[in-house]
């Protein structure tokens, strides 16, 4: 059964959904570019900072310190919003999470609601639960708007949209907002979609947001953002509701200053954002007069008690991962068939819903190791990488089926082999003689079974007749002859 | 010096050629070889493919045969990577701490080949004459994994003859990634082919890094195309000498 949230799509494997996107000539085309430009975009910028390398460590530290004691930094939290006038839901899972936003939303009577951008309502499908309840939510982000008119899935986290260029935009906004004269210029479909927007700005009277960041300290919540779309709903109704992952919490106010250069400058390549939005309770006659957050775990305390996969959940979100991923760049963000694409996707997917349906994953990676590299926490990703995969090998040998996978019989074999000098020095006669059928010139070019995933695309230099330790003996007989 | 060779099972048993080019090299700057018959394989694939108790008696051989050696180098910026970054996280996983000591002791030790000539020794003239146009590609193993810098490039541009052009996008991974390869193929290739054209766009002959597994992957899909590029090793470069 499909995990009721995080997962997209239940694809197979990576692979499979990899193979049809990249026969796609436009997503490559439109991945390449923009996977490019902001790449540079960020370089240029993180280039300026002087001492980009000690801001990544305090990130690291400070992310680190709040996961230690997140059952203190919490409470903290908890305590000060409700001081400030909030109120605070906990849900352990989506569902009750869904719940809690939909009975909220009840209680206003309000038909439609009004959304600021949020990975953590995507996460629980919030949209599809409000949707049940006969409410309809209306993404206010242009390009979670243009998925949501397209009823499609995001591909990247923070340009869900990534997939499309102006062309597809127009033709989706012509038909969905009755413009038959639209242009696709990019101003002209800014334009169409303020319009659009600005009338559900003014009448709709509940809002649902996410959270980059909660001070414990002050119990304020902050939205960084870019369109000022986050703001209007932020501001304008009277009730507003934020869902939450409890990692997001920073303790000190102190800290926002760190990560308020990090993430700009990592995720959109901006020296700062355009819109930075901090609210403490509500103020009577001044933005909502009611303020609801929901802290969600799903899942987040199980990957807390992993020593090495607990760095996961110091990810503020910023995309510089995904954007570096050779992978990512190539196959676009559907194929990891989850609300979290690209490098942080593959190690936060399977923590969160388990590996039964996301085994493949974590082998999505070439271990370039580009994500470490670029990661405003230091978030060593290709290490998580590989602790994953070893938990997939292990979660895959408690069924005897497992064992007799074809991968792993031969993975076990070439350990005994590789265990015992005798046994590695005939395997490596063996395989002189069995390819001889094979090599053509010095290459295999259509090799037999497994090889045959190799071969069918690349040749395979054949192995020489003498390995280097054969070589090694006869030098130094000759040498002692001599 | 006394350095021993770790040869690597994919280099001892494909790339033959390499490791005599790393004793043609050491030979020649006056160091003495020692070649451990002893050893195997490192366990990196199965590690990183996820075989993690498969890979133990791998590590834990390792220890053993090379704990003895002052100094040991490698033709292979990967399989170092796999001693100096993995080994510590395989041993923690295995809560063996008697073997995380040894690996403490016995990691700093491990040199990649570029790393050992440059950083360690001070070389970067080892008498070599290669007159060929080379590009050289940075394996991510080798730049963002053990980071050895430049020290390749300052190797290959102090041979003499050859005609050095820098390989455009050179720091993009060219898709190899070990099991990767076969379990992704076709993204794998798709990376592949982005590497090939800058390859090829340089006019260069020949195609160097410091990883023989990178450079069969980038290698095959060469001479698949018939794009009459060879691959080298970094270390057979540097081994070709004059001839008088």
């Amino acid at each position: 059964m499909k995990p009721d949230s995080v997962i997209i799509e239940l694809s197979p494997e990576f692979s499979v959904g990899a193979k049809q996107a990249l026969q796609n000539t436009q997503l490559r085309r439109n991945m390449g570019k923009a996977t490019q430009t902001i790449r540079a975009k960020r370089a240029a910028v993180v280039g300026e900072v002087a001492d980009w390398e000690e801001l990544r460590d305090a990130g690291e530290r400070i992310k680190a310190d709040t996961m230690a004691h997140l059952d203190v930094y919490i409470q903290q939290l908890e305590k000060n919003i409700q001081a400030a006038g909030g109120t605070v839901h906990w849900a352990s899972t989506a569902a009750q999470a869904n719940d809690i936003v939909t009975r909220l939303i009840q209680a206003t009577k309000s038909k439609h609601i009004i959304k600021v951008k949020s990975l953590t309502t995507d996460e629980i499908r919030l949209n599809e639960a409000l949707e049940a309840a006969g409410i309809t939510p209306i993404e206010t982000d242009l390009a979670e708007l243009i998925i949501q008119l397209a009823h499609e899935k995001s591909s990247h986290i923070l340009v869900p949209a990534i997939h499309k260029n102006r062309s597809e935009i127009r033709e989706l906004f012509q038909k969905a907002m009755h413009l038959p004269d639209l242009t696709d210029d990019p101003k002209d479909l800014a334009a169409a979609a303020r319009t659009f927007l600005r009338e559900k700005f003014m009448s709709v009277k509940v809002a649902t947001s996410g959270a980059n960041f909660a001070i414990a300290e002050t119990g304020s919540v902050c939205v960084v953002e870019s369109e000022g779309n986050g703001r209007m709903c932020l501001t304008l109704p009277d009730v507003l509701i934020t869902v939450m992952g409890i990692e997001k919490i920073l303790p000190r106010w102190e800290d926002l200053g760190v990560f308020m250069q990090l993430l700009p400058r990592s995720s959109t390549g901006e020296r700062m954002n355009p819109y930075t939005s901090i609210w403490t309770g509500v103020h009577p006659g001044d933005g909502p007069q009611e303020f609801h957050i929901v802290l969600l775990d799903n899942g987040r305390t199980q990957v807390l008690g992993d020593s090495v996969g607990r760095q996961t959940l110091h990810c503020i979100r910023c995309s510089a991962c995904i954007n570096i991923c050779p992978v990512y760049e190539r196959t676009g963000g559907h194929a990891y068939g989850s609300v979290y694409p690209g490098p942080i996707g593959a190690i936060l997917t399977p923590q969160l819903v388990g590996t039964e349906h996301t085994s493949s994953l974590p082998y999505a990676s070439s271990l370039c190791g580009a994500c470490y590299d670029v990661c405003p926490v230091k978030i060593n990703i290709p290490e998580v990488l590989v602790h994953l995969r070893g938990r997939v090998v292990r979660e895959q040998h408690t069924h005897v089926t497992g064992w007799l996978d074809p991968e792993s019989i031969g993975m076990a074999g070439l350990a005994q082999v590789f265990g015992n000098r005798v046994t590695y020095e005939a395997a490596q006669a063996m395989g002189k003689l069995a390819q001889w059928p094979f090599v053509h010139e010095g290459y295999i070019e259509n090799g037999p079974g497994p090889l045959g995933a190799w071969t069918a695309m690349r040749d395979l230099q054949a192995i020489p007749d003498q390995t280097f330790r054969q070589w090694w003996r006869e030098r130094n007989k000759h040498d002692d002859n001599a | 010096m006394k350095i021993a060779l770790f040869i690597t099972c994919f280099n001892d048993t494909l790339f033959p050629n390499t490791g005599k080019a790393v004793v043609t090299i050491l030979d020649r700057l006056g160091h003495q070889v020692a070649f451990p018959e002893e050893q195997t394989c490192c366990g990196q694939m199965h590690f990183n493919t996820g075989y993690q108790a498969e890979a133990m008696p791998l590590i834990k051989r390792f220890v053993r045969v090379f704990s003895e050696y002052e100094c040991i180098v490698s033709p292979s910026a990967s399989c170092v990577g796999m001693v100096r970054e993995m080994y510590r996280y395989a041993a923690e996983v295995a809560q063996d701490a008697a073997l995380a000591a040894q690996i403490d002791l016995l990691a700093p030790r491990v040199y990649e080949l570029s790393e050992l000539l440059v950083n360690k020794l001070g070389h970067e003239d080892v008498g070599a004459y290669y007159p060929h146009r080379v590009t050289y590609h940075p394996t991510c193993h080798s730049l963002r994994g053990i980071r050895v810098g430049d020290a390749p490039e300052r190797l290959l541009r102090a041979v003499r003859g050859i005609d050095y052009v820098p390989l455009p996008a050179a720091v993009e991974c060219c898709g190899f990634g070990g099991t990767f390869a076969v379990k992704n193929a076709d993204t794998s290739m798709a990376m592949l082919s982005d590497k090939m054209r800058n390859i090829t766009g340089t006019r260069a002959e020949v195609c160097v890094a410091a990883d023989n597994s990178c450079l069969m992957h980038i290698g095959g899909a060469l001479h698949r195309q018939r794009t009459g590029v060879k691959i080298a090793h970094l270390a057979e470069v540097l081994a070709m000498e004059e001839q008088v």
